[in-house]
């Protein structure tokens, strides 16, 4: 395959940053696109040229480490996935192809395709957690009995990644997706009732704090999300959010 | 430390959206019962309407919570939209929103601005005409009587009031509508004022009929997009998202969308082209 990379260079922070062209040739269907970034850098260094910076770890969609938004969408056109796991064959011979970093107030361009997501971090130790005494006597989660049809859901929620693909791809870079998946995973269950109201009102304060932008319910975040995180996180948070609100 | 903030955190301006956006919706539902009037019934019970509407304690309540909730909606929206614009300070060069969400859930700003000066321009016509203007006509019927016809004010007892008693003098109006005995000076009735001569002339206007009967149509076209998303939105912000009562919000939403803007809009459409002046 032959194409062109229109991809966004930018030194550091400071910078002020570019779209820079890029011809390809030689890219394989099966590859992967990071693949595909790979065999552009490889060429890039050994012109001597400054390989294009991206986030990466897993390759198997599973640590949410890679971004990018590839044109015009978050982790590209195919549904359910994370970049590492979008392939070349969703393209076709001769496209031009926008790679962009997520862009948000929150995430801050650390150089090229690199942004720095710490603000999920910070929403996280603000309340996504339970605490438990693990000085020995921990009692087996499994001795709680919890209802099959809410295990399921705090799994679903679970299974968010931290990717940041909801906060690129929303209008208004709102981060409710990620939270409330966040919040909805301990909601459901009777270990994250106890700290229920603290949690979503610390976890929601943080998260404006962070400058991330409101919610329009335009759903696209779940379109975008890898892992299918159902938009009924945001409305459950939303439910929390008042009940806890309302009783002070 | 929980920090709960009913009013300032991102949720709780939500929450203030969709509770107005939800209370303007049955505003909107009640305005166009009494609009309808305009087509299905006549003047004389349209004038009865509009005095009931501009008198009753109740009605008086609600709409000031009204006018509370477009400024309230208003401004909050327009507050929300910008903190939405400043989450992302530099944009896309490339962005393909259309894959993943509706064009209305992208423009709900815009169309919620264009709403706004359709409310106040359509406030100045007709509420504040109806509130304030010292000219507003009251309504009249001509009555024929043995080949001769004569001008009579309906009066709100069901009564009639020659025209002919005011101009020369018996009686006389103040207040804009209570007619007064100029000599022994007391209240004898009260008329109606005449919104729907107003309204009627408002659309069959030579000059300006057809492009304000347009822009009525083109602002209930932009109601429709805003509610199209707005209705199921406000339910998802007010957490009620479930299999069961979802996909019925959202198919009453749609047809709410489209069936209220559609019928305010039939109303100038009929005035303008149908009715006989
Ligand atoms: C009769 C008039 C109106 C009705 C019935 C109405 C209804 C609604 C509803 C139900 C929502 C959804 C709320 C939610 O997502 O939770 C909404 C959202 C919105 N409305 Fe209106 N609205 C009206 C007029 C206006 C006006 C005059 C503005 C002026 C700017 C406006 C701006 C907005 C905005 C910006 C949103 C989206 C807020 C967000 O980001 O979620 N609306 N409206
Ligand atoms: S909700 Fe989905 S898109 Fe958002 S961070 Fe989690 S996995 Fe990524
Ligand atoms: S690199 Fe781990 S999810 Fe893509």
């Amino acid at each position: 395959m032959k194409l062109t990379l229109k991809i966004w260079r930018q030194k550091n922070a400071q910078d002020k940053g570019a779209i820079v062209d890029y011809p390809i040739d030689g890219i394989e269907p099966d590859m992967s696109f990071l693949e595909m970034l790979d065999v552009l850098n490889e060429q890039l260094i050994n012109k001597g040229d400054e390989p294009v910076a991206f986030d990466h770890d897993c390759r198997e969609g599973i640590c949410g480490m890679c971004s990018l938004f590839i044109n015009g969408e978050a982790h590209g056109p195919d549904r359910g996935v994370t970049t590492c796991q979008l392939h070349m064959r969703m393209f076709k011979d001769g496209d031009t192809i926008f790679i962009e970093p997520f862009r948000a107030k929150a995430f801050p361009v650390i150089k090229d395709l690199v942004v720095d997501r710490s603000s999920f971090d910070r929403i996280q130790h603000a309340g996504g957690f339970i605490s438990v005494n693990t000085s020995g006597n921990t009692i087996d989660a499994n001795t709680i009995p919890i209802n099959k049809d809410d295990a399921d859901k705090s799994f679903d929620a679970a299974a968010c990644i931290g990717c940041g693909a909801c906060v690129a791809t929303c209008k208004n870079s709102s981060a409710m997706l990620f939270v409330s998946a966040k919040v909805s995973q301990y909601a459901l269950l009777p270990q994250g009732k106890v700290e229920a109201a603290d949690r979503v009102l610390n976890m929601v304060h943080q998260m404006d704090l962070e400058g991330f932008g409101n919610c329009t319910n335009t759903g696209a975040c779940e379109v975008e999300c890898p892992k299918g995180i159902s938009l009924e996180n945001i409305a459950r948070m939303n439910r929390e959010y008042l009940v806890a609100s309302l009783k002070g | 430390m929980a920090k709960s903030a009913l009013l300032k955190s991102s949720l709780a301006k939500k929450y203030w959206m969709a509770l107005t956006g939800l209370f303007l919706c049955l505003f909107l539902a009640g305005h166009l019962a009494g609009n309808l009037q305009l087509i299905f019934s006549d003047a004389l019970h349209f004038n009865q309407y509009a005095l009931f509407m501009t008198t009753n304690p109740a009605v008086k309540l609600l709409s000031y919570l009204t006018y509370i909730s477009i400024l309230f909606h208003a401004i909050d929206g327009i507050m929300l939209t910008f903190q939405n614009r400043a989450a992302r300070p530099i944009a896309y060069a490339k962005n393909n929103a259309a894959a993943n969400s509706p064009w209305a859930s992208r423009n709900m700003a815009v169309l919620g601005t264009i709403i706004l000066v359709f409310i106040v321009t359509h406030m100045v016509n007709f509420w504040a005409k109806m509130h304030f203007d010292e000219n507003f006509p009251l309504q009249t019927i001509s009555i024929e009587n043995q080949g001769q016809k004569q001008d009579f004010y309906l009066t709100t007892d069901a009564g009639y009031i020659p025209v002919n008693q005011v101009e020369t003098g018996g009686l006389e109006i103040k207040n804009r509508t209570e007619f007064y005995d100029t000599a022994a000076k007391v209240k004898v009735k009260e008329g109606y004022k005449d919104l729907h001569k107003i309204t009627v002339a408002f659309f069959q206007d030579a000059k300006t009929g057809l492009i304000a009967t347009l822009l009525y149509v083109l602002a209930m076209a932009v109601l429709a997009f805003h509610l199209w998303h707005g209705f199921a939105s406000a339910f998802q912000t007010m957490g009620v998202n479930n299999p069961t009562y979802s996909p019925i919000i959202k198919g009453f939403g749609k047809g709410f969308a489209l069936i209220v803007p559609l019928l305010f809009a039939i109303i100038p459409i009929y005035i303008h082209f149908f009715l006989k002046a």
